[in-house]
C-alpha cells in the first residue's frame, strides 16, 4: 500500500506549533500527506485536529514549525510564508464541514467562484457552463451546472464542493467530517469518488469520528490527543479498537458493556398497536418489554423519531389513526410530553442544540427544567436543586470550566450528558434515546453506553433509536428497521446482523404482515 | 461574592443618575409632596410594565395594554353609574366594579392568548388588533365624548387613589405588592422558570414537557390583570374616561421594561429593573417639569433617547473594538 517510491511526497509539516494567546493547543505535529494516499487524522473532540485543518489549509497561521512541499521531481521546497491564497496556489483546498457555497448562485457560478473565466468583456458564462459540466461528469454527477445551490440537497452540496475544488486544481484535498451530513449510502458515493481522487495521485486528508469508514478509505492513519501527536501508522496495521484505544490513550475496557438479559420476554411495558403515522398508509406496532433495550434502526428519514414522536404526542398522527398505546396494560394518551412524563416516560431528543438544551441559560437551569414538579411546591426549593445538580455532575461526569458557564459553552459530549441527566432527573422507567451519540467523541460514547446498560440492569426499559449500526446491534435485545414510515421487520437474537438489518432498511426485505410481529404470543405485565 | 455585572446595575445606576440631575435642577424636585407625587404616578406605568415583563420575557408582546386600560375605565365607570340606582352601599359598587375589572382584564389577556398560541397569530399582530378595537370600543361607549363617573360614588372612590397610608399613597403600596409578588412568581416559581424557557427557545420548552401555549395565555392573562389593576387605581385619579385614556401606555410600558434590561427577544426578565424603568420614565416628564432648559413638550424625545442609550448600553456593543 505505502510504497513510498512510487508516490511522489507532496506536502509535509514538521514541529508544527499552533497558539491561541498564552494557550498552545497544537504541541509540535508532525504530518506527511503523499499523493495518492487516503491519510486520516483521528482524535476525540477537541484533540487539535480542526485546527490542524486549517493551518494546513491556510486558514488559520501557524505559530511555529516548518511546511515542506514538492511536486513530485524529488526537490523539495520550504515554504516560509503561508496563508489561504498561497495553499490554494499550491493546491490545498479544504472542504468544509458546514459548506462555503453562495446559495443563491447557480452550481456553474459556485464552481468557478473567485475562479471565474473572463471573455473579452464580460464573464465566459458559457464556457464555464461546459467546463462545470466537464467536471460533474468526472464525478459521475448528474447534479445540472444550472441549478441554483440552495434548491440542492446536502450531498449534491457536497459534490458542488468537491467541484469547486477540481477547478482549483487541488492535488491535496482536505475533508473535513464529509460524512456527517450524508446518508450511509451517500458516504459510499463519496468514498468511490475519493478512491478516484486517490488514484489520479491526490493527497487525501480526512476527518472522520466513524472508525469504521476510517478501516474501509484511509491509508494511513494520524491519531491526535490533547494537541500531541499520538502518531502514524499504516491503516492496515490498526484494527477498530486500536484505534479508539490510540485516541483515548487508555485501555477502553470494551466499547459496548455488558447488557444484561431481559428479565421475563412476557412483561411489556409499552405497547403500540397500529399506530398510523402522517405521510404512511401502513399502521406500525411494536411492544417494548421490561429491561429491555429496543433498538430502531432505519435509513435517515425512514420515520423513526416521527413514529416516538407521534407516540408521545410531540406530533399528530395521520388523520384516521385508530392506534392505541398502552403502557403497563393501561391505555394512555400523551396528549403533552408532560403527561408521559408524569406516567414516567421520558424522551432525549436528536436535536440536542435546537430542543435539547437551553444553550444560552445556565447548566443547573437546564438540568433541572425537565424535572421541576420535583423540587417545588409553591416555590422552587434551589437547595434541593443545587444539591441534585451536584450529584448529576459526579454521576455522569460532565466536565466543565466552572459551574456558571452556559450550556452553549460546554463540548458537545458534556451537552449530552447534561442532556441524559436532565431527562433521567425525572426519574423515568421507560426512556427513549434518539442518536444519543451523534458527533461524540469515542471516549463519551462509551461512557453513554455504559449509562445505558446501568439503567437497563436497574429495571429501566430503553428504546434507542440510532443511525450508528454497531451501536444499535452492540446494545439492543431486539432491532426494529424501519423503511418508508413503517418497520419493516424486527430483529433478535442472532438475527441483529448488519446485512439483515441494511435489508429491512432498504426494503429488500419487508415482514410479511404487519400483525403478527413484534411480540406476537406475549402478554402484558 | 457575586461579581459586579453591569446589566444588573445599570438600570439603578441610571436612576441615581437621573435623581441626581433632578435634586441639582430645582429645589421643589426635593420636596416629600413631589416624591409621593412621582411615586404615585410611576405606580400605573408600573403596574403595567410588570405584566409586560411576563409576556416579553416568555417571548411575546402585548400592544394593547393602553386601550384595554381605557376600555377596562369605561366599563367600570358605566358599570358603576348603572349600580346606582340598586344598590345602596357605594363601597359594595366600587367593590364590585374592582371584581369586574379584574374579571375583563383576564379575559380580555386570555383573548390575546388564545389568538397568538390556538390561532398562531403572531403576538404584534394580534395585539395590535385587540389595540384598535378596545380604543374604538372606548370611544364608542363615551360617544365620542367623556364617560364620568358619578361624583358620589367619586367622592367614596377617590380614596384608593388619593389616601394614605404610612406616608406613602396606596397607588405606591399597590405598585410595591405588584412588584415582590411579579419577583416571586417570575424567579422563584415553577411558572417563573417556564416563562424563561419559552421565551429562550420554544422548541426546548416542549421537548420539556412544559405547555407552551398555556404558558403563554398566562403570561398575557396576568398581563390583563394588571392593566386592570392599574385602571383600579387609575379611574378614582380623573372619575372619567374617554377615547383619549391610557394612550401610549404600552409604549411606555415596554420602555420601562426595557430601560429595566428585559430582552426584548425574550428569555431574560428583570422585575426590579422594571420597577426602576417606570420609575426613571416619570422622573424624566417630572424634570421637565420643574426645569426651563428643556420644554416639558420634549418629553417623549428624551424618553426615546433614554431607551436607545439603555439598550446600547446592554448589548455591550461599544464595548467591542
Amino acid at each position: 500500500m505505502s510504497d513510498e517510491n512510487t508516490k511522489s511526497l507532496i506536502f509535509s509539516v514538521k514541529n508544527l506549533r499552533k497558539s491561541f494567546g498564552p494557550v498552545e493547543v497544537l504541541h509540535g505535529i508532525d504530518l506527511t500527506l503523499r499523493g495518492g494516499e487516503v491519510h486520516a487524522i483521528l482524535g476525540e473532540n477537541g484533540a487539535g485536529k480542526s485546527t490542524l485543518v486549517k493551518i494546513l489549509s491556510g486558514f488559520e497561521a501557524l505559530t511555529q514549525g516548518e511546511l515542506h512541499i514538492s511536486d513530485g521531481s524529488g526537490s523539495s521546497q520550504r515554504l516560509t510564508l503561508w496563508n489561504n491564497a498561497i495553499a490554494e496556489q499550491a493546491g490545498v483546498v479544504l472542504i468544509h464541514q458546514e459548506f462555503n457555497l453562495a446559495e443563491q448562485l447557480t452550481v456553474a457560478e459556485n464552481i468557478f467562484l473567485g475562479n471565474e473565466i473572463n471573455g473579452r468583456f464580460f464573464l465566459d458564462k458559457k464556457t464555464m457552463r461546459i467546463k462545470a459540466q466537464e467536471y460533474l461528469d468526472v464525478l459521475r454527477s448528474d447534479i445540472d451546472p444550472d441549478a441554483a445551490v440552495d434548491q440542492l440537497p446536502v450531498s449534491a452540496k457536497q459534490m458542488v464542493e468537491i467541484a469547486k475544488a477540481q477547478a482549483k486544481n487541488a492535488r491535496v484535498l482536505v475533508l473535513d467530517e464529509p460524512t456527517a451530513v450524508l446518508t450511509q449510502q451517500e458516504s459510499q458515493v463519496l468514498f468511490e469518488l475519493i478512491d478516484r481522487f486517490r488514484q489520479d495521485g491526490v493527497a487525501i486528508v480526512f476527518i472522520s469520528h466513524k472508525l469504521d469508514e476510517i478501516k474501509q478509505i484511509a491509508d494511513v492513519i494520524t491519531v491526535l490527543r490533547d494537541g500531541e501527536l499520538v502518531g502514524s501508522y499504516s491503516a492496515a496495521d490498526l484494527s477498530k479498537d486500536d484505534m479508539a484505544r490510540l485516541m483515548v490513550g487508555r485501555e477502553l475496557s470494551s466499547l459496548f458493556p455488558e447488557i444484561p438479559k431481559v428479565p421475563d420476554a412476557s412483561k411489556v411495558v409499552l405497547r403500540v398497536s397500529d399506530l398510523l403515522l402522517q405521510g404512511s398508509s401502513e399502521p406500525s406496532s411494536f411492544e417494548l418489554r421490561k429491561g429491555e433495550v429496543l433498538g430502531f434502526s432505519g435509513l435517515v428519514g425512514s420515520g423513526r423519531t416521527a413514529l416516538i414522536e407521534t407516540v408521545l404526542g410531540l406530533r399528530n398522527s395521520a388523520k384516521g389513526n385508530t392506534g392505541r398505546v398502552e403502557l403497563r396494560g393501561e391505555r394512555v394518551n400523551f396528549k403533552q410530553l408532560s403527561v408521559a412524563r408524569s406516567k414516567g416516560v421520558a424522551y432525549l431528543t436528536k436535536d440536542r442544540k435546537g430542543s435539547g438544551l437551553l444553550l444560552e441559560k445556565g447548566l443547573v437551569f437546564n438540568f433541572s427544567l425537565f424535572s421541576l414538579h420535583k423540587i417545588s411546591r409553591l416555590l422552587i426549593d434551589t437547595k434541593q436543586e443545587d444539591v441534585a445538580f451536584k450529584k448529576a455532575v459526579e454521576t455522569f461526569d460532565i466536565r466543565m470550566k466552572d459551574k456558571s458557564i452556559v450550556a452553549g459553552n460546554l463540548s458537545g459530549g458534556n451537552q449530552q450528558k447534561l442532556l441524559l441527566a436532565k431527562i433521567l432527573e425525572a426519574e423515568p422507567s421507560v426512556i427513549i434515546i434518539d442518536e444519543p451519540t451523534r458527533g461524540i467523541d469515542i471516549g463519551t460514547k462509551s461512557q453513554i453506553y455504559h449509562f445505558i446498560a446501568e439503567l437497563v440492569a436497574s429495571g429501566h426499559s430503553l428504546i434507542l433509536i440510532s443511525s450508528d449500526i454497531t451501536e444499535v446491534i452492540g446494545l439492543s435485545h431486539r432491532v426494529a428497521v424501519m423503511y418508508h414510515s413503517q418497520i419493516s421487520g424486527v430483529l433478535e437474537g442472532d438475527g441483529i446482523e448488519e446485512h439483515e438489518i441494511m435489508r429491512y432498511a432498504t426494503g429488500l426485505k419487508n415482514k410479511p404482515s404487519h400483525h403478527d410481529q413484534l411480540g406476537s404470543g406475549t402478554s402484558n405485565a | 461574592m457575586p461579581k459586579f455585572d453591569l446589566k444588573t446595575a445599570g438600570p439603578f445606576i441610571a436612576l441615581v443618575v437621573v435623581f441626581t440631575i433632578g435634586v441639582l435642577v430645582n429645589d421643589a424636585f426635593l420636596s416629600s409632596g413631589n416624591l409621593s407625587n412621582i411615586l404615585a404616578r410611576s405606580s400605573f406605568i408600573g403596574i403595567v410594565a410588570i405584566g409586560a415583563t411576563f409576556v416579553i420575557t416568555a417571548g411575546g408582546i402585548d400592544l394593547s395594554v393602553g386601550s384595554m386600560a381605557a376600555f377596562i375605565s369605561g366599563c367600570m365607570i358605566l358599570l358603576m353609574n348603572a349600580l346606582m340606582d340598586t344598590i345602596d352601599s357605594m363601597v359594595a359598587i366600587i367593590i364590585l366594579a374592582i371584581i369586574a375589572s379584574l374579571g375583563i382584564g383576564a379575559v380580555a389577556g386570555l383573548i390575546n392568548g388564545l389568538l397568538t398560541t390556538k390561532a398562531k397569530i403572531e403576538a404584534f399582530i394580534v395585539t395590535l388588533g385587540t389595540m384598535g378595537i378596545y380604543r374604538s370600543l372606548v370611544t364608542y361607549m363615551a360617544d365620542g365624548g367623556t364617560l364620568s363617573l358619578n361624583f358620589t360614588i367619586g367622592d367614596v372612590y377617590s380614596e384608593v387613589y388619593y389616601g394614605v397610608f404610612l406616608g406613602l399613597p396606596y397607588p405606591v403600596w399597590v405598585f410595591l405588592a405588584v412588584a415582590v409578588i411579579g419577583y416571586v412568581l417570575l424567579n422563584m416559581t415553577v411558572f417563573g422558570r417556564h416563562c424563561f424557557a419559552v421565551g429562550s427557545n420554544e422548541s426546548v420548552a416542549r421537548y420539556s414537557a412544559i405547555n407552551v401555549d398555556r404558558v403563554k395565555t398566562a403570561t398575557y392573562m396576568l398581563q390583563g390583570v394588571c392593566v386592570s389593576i392599574a385602571t383600579i387605581i387609575y379611574v378614582p385619579r380623573l372619575g372619567s374616561a374617554s377615547g383619549q385614556t391610557g394612550i401610549l401606555w404600552e409604549l411606555e410600558a415596554i420602555a420601562a421594561v426595557i430601560i429595566g434590561g428585559t430582552v426584548l427577544k425574550g428569555g431574560y426578565g428583570r422585575i426590579w429593573g422594571t420597577v426602576v424603568g417606570a420609575l426613571i420614565l416619570t422622573l424624566i416628564g417630572n424634570i421637565l417639569n420643574l426645569t426651563d432648559a428643556v420644554s416639558n413638550y420634549l418629553n417623549g424625545a428624551v424618553q426615546g433617547i433614554i431607551v436607545i442609550v439603555a439598550v446600547y448600553l446592554q448589548r455591550g456593543a461599544w464595548r467591542r473594538d
